[in-house]
């Protein structure tokens, strides 16, 4: 197994404010990886310099061995323009918390949007491939329904369709189901832990800790922008080793 | 139904819906006097009243020659210069909204220097007169002698800044700085989590504009942009000075001439009236075509909705007798 993800010494700060101070980690192709802990903990900034949609401020980050953002000649680091920026993404498929879908577009023409724009992929190819993810994801009778036609559950499906009609090789979720109704997450975690069976590399920001026991390869607590522990889901979340670890899970547990 | 004769009475008590013979009906739909509005109605009768009265004062008054309306409403001068005052509102407007789209990215850019030069453009624009844009456009030979454009055009300052071009470029450049500034509320107002679900799924800068933001802020602009357009209607009528023959300058010249100067304005103002109502109706359906996606339900069209009410008021009665 190669390393998807690779960070080292991963640091960003907002003006005075440290949010990641050191995060280092691994990512393995194909696993499930899930970051949990408590809010502010700086997982989800760690997530989103993953696709570059925030820029790190010291270490460094590989996605697929190539680093995110810059390009190194010999030991200087240059950044790398936006075009380029974008080409890197394309392979990233991610999933925001408020699914962001575009509003003025129906659940096919969200899936259909980048592939045709991006990748110029026809029309008639992309439709049918939007169908296809759509159907997937349980909502093939979805596919004419603009988003606000659509419950929170139905809309996430959609927007996780929409990152996977890129065909990404790394998937991140920034807690996929924090903004639903508690009945309509099942339906959610559904579609993500098919899936993580069909063998997609998956980084998951998640307060699900059943999803993260029973799908997750690897688990991260994170607190105050460091890694505090980690290693088999099983373990640290039935039998966690920092006293930072046990309180927080006493809490959601 | 045969399930509700099953547990209505299992339940012991019957509900409100059960009748005296014991069907089981839905509760009986409310039919009860609705609150009158006495105040509506007599504030109605009111303002009926007072209308009448001022349309009265107009309609006899003795200096007004209400016969020289009917004569020159459709005059053909009055006509063609109500179609030059559309061609260059139109034109303007058009100009405007596309410099002005372009302006606002402009301005909200990353890049100092096309901030700055944006930043400048809507300075000078807002910051002066239109009247006098007007006449330095028009003027403009004063500056530059000849319009000398390498191998492609060469010609005198004069022959080009036609009463015309002078006019469009006055009122284009002008309305293009308002424009801008109503763009970039439009731009600021779509949510930073669409622009970045289209960075996360590898669509350039160019295209998330393109594709996602424009079209949302669309629903923010148009409303303004409708009220833009109406106000170039009428702050067309400054295009006289460079001596554009629009609907004021034509109806006016008439006036002068034939002794009927109110009577003209009364023409020149039931022309504007006509223009505005018409575009009114267009803004409606266009903000209609921007609200998709964001309404579960487009709001009906007037045509929908006297056909609504025409069922509502004959359904009312099989409503009740059901």
């Amino acid at each position: 197994m190669t390393a998807m993800v690779k960070a080292e010494g991963v640091h960003k700060a907002y003006g005075a404010v440290q949010v990641l101070k050191g995060i280092d980690l691994e990512v393995q192709t194909g696993e499930v990886f899930c970051l949990i802990g408590p809010s502010g903990s700086g997982k989800s900034t760690f997530l989103r310099c993953i696709n570059h949609l925030e820029k790190i401020n010291a270490g460094r980050l590989y996605v697929d061995g190539e680093l995110v953002g810059y390009r190194q000649k010999g030991d200087k680091l240059y950044e790398l323009k936006d075009s380029e920026v974008a080409q890197q993404r394309r392979d990233i498929g991610m999933v925001f918390q408020r699914f962001n879908l575009f509003p003025h577009m129906t659940a096919a023409e969200n899936v259909m949007e980048a592939p045709i724009q991006v990748k110029g992929v026809s029309k008639s190819q992309a439709r049918e491939r939007a169908h296809e993810l759509l159907t997937k994801v349980g909502l093939g009778d979805k596919a004419g329904n603009y988003p606000s036609q659509l419950s929170g559950g139905q809309q996430q499906r959609v927007a996780i369709a929409r990152a996977l009609a890129m065909e990404p090789k790394l998937m991140l979720f920034d807690e996929p189901t924090s903004a639903l109704d508690p009945e309509l997450v099942g339906d959610v975690l559904d579609v993500m832990r098919d899936l993580a069976e069909s063998g997609m590399t998956m980084v998951v920001v998640t307060h699900e800790m059943g999803f993260a026991r029973e799908v997750g390869d690897s688990v991260v607590f994170m607190d105050g922008g460091v890694v505090v522990e980690s290693g088999n889901p099983r373990e640290v979340l039935t039998n966690p080793q920092h006293e930072r670890t046990q309180a927080f899970l006493s809490k959601v547990l | 139904m045969t399930d509700k004769f099953d547990k209505e009475p299992a339940d012991g008590k019957p509900s409100a819906g059960v009748s005296k013979e014991g069907t089981a009906l839905a509760p009986e739909a409310i039919k009860a006097i609705p609150v009158r509005h006495y105040g509506r109605w007599i504030s109605g009768v009111i303002v009926l009243g007072l209308l009448a009265l001022l349309i009265n004062a107009f309609a006899t008054a003795k200096k007004i020659n209400w016969g020289a309306v009917g004569d020159y409403i459709f005059d053909p001068t009055v006509l063609a210069g109500a179609g030059r005052t559309l061609l260059i509102s139109i034109l303007a407007m058009i100009m405007g909204v596309v410099l002005g789209v372009i302006l606002a990215v402009m301005r909200m850019s990353k890049n100092p220097v096309t901030s700055s030069v944006a930043w400048l453009y809507i300075w000078i624009f807002r910051g002066t007169p239109v009247y006098v844009q007007l006449l330095i456009w028009f003027n403009l030979a004063l500056v530059f002698e000849y319009l000398n454009l390498g191998p492609f055009y060469k010609d005198e300052m004069v022959q080009v800044m036609t009463p015309f071009m002078a006019a469009l470029l006055g009122l284009g450049l002008n309305e293009a700085a308002y424009m801008a500034e109503i763009c970039r509320a439009g731009l600021m107002a779509v949510d930073e989590g669409q622009t970045e679900a289209a960075h996360a799924l590898g669509m350039s800068h160019g295209k998330t504009l393109r594709r996602i933001v424009i079209p949302q802020a669309m629903r923010v602009i148009v409303p303004p942009t409708g009220n833009e357009f109406i106000n170039m209607l009428k702050t067309s009528s400054l295009v006289y000075v460079v001596t554009y023959n629009e609907l004021l300058r034509a109806t006016s010249t008439i006036g002068s001439t034939s002794y009927a100067v109110m009577e003209l304005l009364f023409v020149a103002s039931i022309w504007y009236l006509v223009m505005t109502s018409v575009f009114s109706v267009f803004q409606y359906y266009l903000e209609r075509r921007f609200a998709r996606g964001s309404l579960r339900q487009l709001p009906p069209t007037p045509w929908q909705k006297v056909k609504a009410n025409l069922i509502s008021i004959g359904g009312r009665e099989r409503g009740a007798s059901a």
